[in-house]
C-alpha cells in the first residue's frame, strides 16, 4: 500500500432530519489543525438525502470542500447504506485522515467502515495531535514523521492512551462530542461542493425502519449549557429532584443527572452525564447527591467550576470538586437557592 | 434457533476502584466480573431461549482464566461454552479482535450473535460492528429491545434523541445495552451444570479463513504510543457546614468567581 498516496483530513458531518450536528464543526475546526500542520485541506463528506444545501453552512465552518453523497436511500441512517457512501469516498479520495463524532451514529459507523477499509480506529478520542511515531526514537525502529496521534481515556478514564495507526490510512478515530472547539463561523462563505454517488444496491445488510419514535422533550442539550446542576442517586427521588430544578432557574442553568438516576428511572437519558451518557464541560457544574463513580467524572472533569454536595465525607466526587460541601442536600438547597435569587436580584 | 453470545471477562470498576500509593490503579485487588453490557446480551438470549426455545453458546477470547465467565453464563442457562486462547492473539487491538472472534464464528452454527455494546475496561463499542463486517452480515447496534418474528428480528435501536425500530433477516449481529434488561441470577442447578460443563477451548488452528497478518499484536493496526494514568486537577476545598452557612459559602464562592 501507497501510504504516500493519501492526502487531506476528511471529517463525517453527521445530519439528522437534514440538521447538521453541532460535531460536524467541531470536527472541521480540529481537522483544520491538524491540516495546517500537515500543509492540506479540510473535507467534510455529507450523506444524506436532500442535504446539498447545507454545504455552504459546513463552509462558513471552514471546510475548504465538500463531498456530498445524496440518495434516497440515505433518508435515514441505516449503518449499510451510510457505511457503503463513507467507505466508497475513502476508497475514491484516499484520505489520509477520517474524523468521525463518537454519537450513537457515528460509532456503529466508524467500526463498519474501518472493518470495511482494513485500517484501525481509536475510539472516544478527546485529543488529537500530528507527530511522531515512537513520539520518542526507539534504536532499531523507524521513526515516522507526520502520524495522527490519537488520545482517548481508558479504563472508565482512570488511564489515558495515545494511539498511532503507522502503516495503514486513512488513520481514523470517533471524538467525542464537546470535546473539540468548532471555528467561529464566516456568514455568506460558500461551499466548493462535489457530488458523488456510489450506486446504493440493497442486500441482506439492509435493514428496514419500521418506525422511528422521538423523545418527547423541550430541554436545552445539556451540552451546550453553561450551567449544570446535576442529581444523582442521593437526591432520592423523581420529585426531589424539584429541588434542582428551581437552583437551575434561579442561576440560568440547567438540570442533569447521573447514570443511577436514569437506570432508577427519575430522568430521561439524554440528561445522563458521563462516560455512557453525555460529556460535558460548562462553567459551573453543581455535583448534588452525584457520589463521583469514575465513570461520572469521566463525563464532566473538564468543567471551569465543580460545586460538589454529599452528605458522605469520603464520595470521590470531592476529589474534583473546587468547592465542596458535606451535608444534607435537602436543607442547603432550599437556602442557596433563596440566596442566589437575592444575589442576582441585587445586582 | 442457534444463538452466540460474545462475552468479555473485565476488571470490576463498579462500586470502588483501588488505587495503588503511587496512585495507579491497583488492578491486582480488583475482582473480575462478566462485562455488564455482555450479561444484558445473554439474558436477552436467555429469554429468547425461554420463549422460543434456542440453543445459546457463550464465546469468549483471553487468558486460560477467562473460562470463568463462560461458567458463570452456563450457570444462568447458556448450554455451551467455547474460549479462544493462544498466545499469539495476545495484544490485539479492535481489528484484530474481532477477525479472531469472526474466525470463532466460522465454525460456529447461529442464528443470531449478540455482543454487548462495549467493554467497560477499553469503551470502544467497536468489535461488535467489526464482526459483522467480517462476516458479511447486519449489525444492529445499541439494542433496547429484541424480538423475533419468523426468519427476523424486530429491534429497538438507541440513538440520542430517539429510537428506531428495525427489522433485519437473520443472520445478524445484535449489540446490547446494560438497559436492554435486568440479568437473572446463577441458579443452584445450573451452578452444578456450570462445574460440570465442559469448556471447548480453541486455539489460533481452529480459527477460520484469517490470516496471520490480521492476528494479535502483529495484526493490530492501532499501536499505542503512550500510556499513562490520568493526571486529575485535584480536590479543592471540602467543608462542613451548617446548611445556612453551606449556602453562603457556595453564593461567596460563585460571587468571586464573577457567576452570580
Amino acid at each position: 500500500m501507497g501510504l504516500e498516496e493519501y492526502k487531506g483530513v476528511y471529517v463525517f458531518a453527521q445530519q439528522v432530519d437534514n440538521v447538521i450536528n453541532s460535531i460536524a464543526f467541531e470536527l472541521i475546526g480540529k481537522g483544520k489543525d491538524l491540516a495546517e500542520a500537515l500543509g492540506t485541506q479540510v473535507t467534510a463528506v455529507l450523506v444524506g438525502s436532500n442535504v446539498k444545501n447545507l454545504a455552504d453552512e459546513l463552509a462558513e465552518y471552514g471546510a475548504d470542500k465538500v463531498i456530498v453523497v445524496d440518495d434516497p436511500e440515505l433518508k435515514e441512517y441505516r449503518t449499510e447504506p451510510y457505511a457503503h457512501a463513507l467507505s466508497s469516498v475513502i476508497e475514491k479520495y484516499k484520505p489520509e485522515i477520517m474524523l468521525v463524532g463518537a454519537t450513537a451514529i457515528g460509532r456503529d459507523l466508524g467500526p463498519r467502515v474501518s472493518a470495511r477499509i482494513h485500517t484501525g480506529l481509536t475510539a472516544d478520542c478527546t485529543q488529537l495531535e500530528i507527530g511522531d511515531f515512537p513520539i520518542n526514537p526507539l534504536p532499531g525502529k523507524e521513526t515516522k514523521h507526520n502520524q495522527l496521534l490519537m488520545t482517548r481515556p481508558a479504563f472508565g478514564g482512570n488511564t489515558i492512551a495515545t494511539i498511532a495507526c503507522p502503516d495503514f490510512r486513512p488513520q481514523m478515530a470517533t471524538v467525542r462530542p464537546g470535546v473539540m472547539q468548532k471555528r467561529e463561523r464566516q456568514a455568506g462563505v460558500k461551499a466548493n461542493v462535489e457530488e458523488f454517488n456510489p450506486g446504493f444496491t440493497p442486500d441482506n445488510k439492509y435493514v428496514e425502519i419500521l418506525e422511528i419514535v422521538k423523545a418527547v422533550t423541550d430541554t436545552v442539550d445539556i451540552m451546550d449549557a453553561k450551567i449544570l446542576v446535576s442529581g444523582g442517586r442521593g437526591v432520592g427521588s423523581a420529585e426531589n429532584f424539584k429541588l434542582l430544578e428551581d437552583l437551575a432557574e434561579a442561576i440560568g442553568g440547567t438540570v442533569s443527572c447521573s447514570r443511577a438516576v436514569v437506570d432508577a428511572g427519575w430522568k430521561p437519558k439524554d440528561l445522563q452525564v458521563g462516560q455512557t451518557g453525555k460529556t460535558v464541560r460548562p462553567h459551573v457544574y453543581f455535583a448534588i447527591g452525584i457520589s463521583g463513580a469514575i465513570q461520572h467524572i469521566a463525563g464532566m472533569e473538564e468543567s471551569d467550576i465543580i460545586v460538589a454536595i454529599n452528605k458522605d465525607e469520603t464520595a470521590p466526587i470531592f476529589s474534583v470538586a473546587d468547592y465542596g460541601v458535606v451535608g444534607d442536600l435537602n436543607k442547603i438547597l432550599p437556602v442557596l437557592t433563596e440566596q442566589i435569587k437575592a444575589a442576582r436580584a441585587a445586582n | 434457533m442457534k444463538i452466540v453470545v460474545c462475552i468479555k471477562q473485565v476488571p470490576d470498576t463498579k462500586g470502588g476502584v483501588k488505587f495503588n500509593p503511587d496512585g495507579t490503579l491497583d488492578r491486582a485487588s480488583m475482582m473480575t466480573i462478566m462485562n455488564p453490557d455482555d450479561k444484558a446480551g445473554l439474558e436477552a438470549a436467555l429469554r429468547l431461549k425461554d420463549e422460543y426455545g434456542a440453543e445459546v453458546t457463550v464465546l469468549t477470547m483471553g487468558l486460560p482464566k477467562a473460562e470463568e465467565v463462560l461458567r458463570e453464563a452456563i450457570a444462568m442457562g447458556a448450554d455451551k461454552g467455547v474460549l479462544v486462547t493462544d498466545r499469539v492473539l495476545g495484544g490485539a487491538d479492535t481489528w484484530a479482535t474481532s477477525q479472531t472472534l469472526a474466525g470463532a464464528l466460522r465454525n460456529m452454527e447461529y442464528d443470531l450473535i449478540i455482543t454487548g455494546r462495549q467493554a467497560i475496561d477499553g469503551d470502544t463499542a467497536q468489535v461488535g460492528p467489526q464482526i459483522s463486517e467480517h462476516l458479511n452480515i447486519p449489525v444492529i447496534s445499541y439494542a433496547q429491545n429484541l424480538k423475533v418474528e419468523g426468519d427476523s428480528v424486530i429491534v429497538e435501536r438507541q440513538f440520542d434523541d430517539r429510537y428506531h425500530v428495525l427489522k433485519a433477516k437473520m443472520p445478524c449481529l445484535i449489540t446490547a445495552l446494560a438497559e436492554l434488561n435486568e440479568p437473572r441470577y446463577m441458579t443452584p442447578g445450573g451452578i452444578f451444570d456450570a462445574y460440570k460443563a465442559e469448556i471447548t477451548v480453541w486455539g489460533r488452528a481452529d480459527l477460520k479463513d484469517v490470516e496471520d497478518s490480521n492476528l494479535g499484536l502483529k495484526g493490530s493496526p492501532t499501536q499505542i504510543a503512550k500510556a499513562s494514568d490520568k493526571v486529575r486537577k485535584g480536590s479543592g476545598e471540602v467543608v462542613t457546614l451548617d446548611p445556612a452557612e453551606a449556602a453562603s459559602y457556595i453564593t461567596g464562592k460563585l460571587a468571586e468567581k464573577h457567576v452570580i
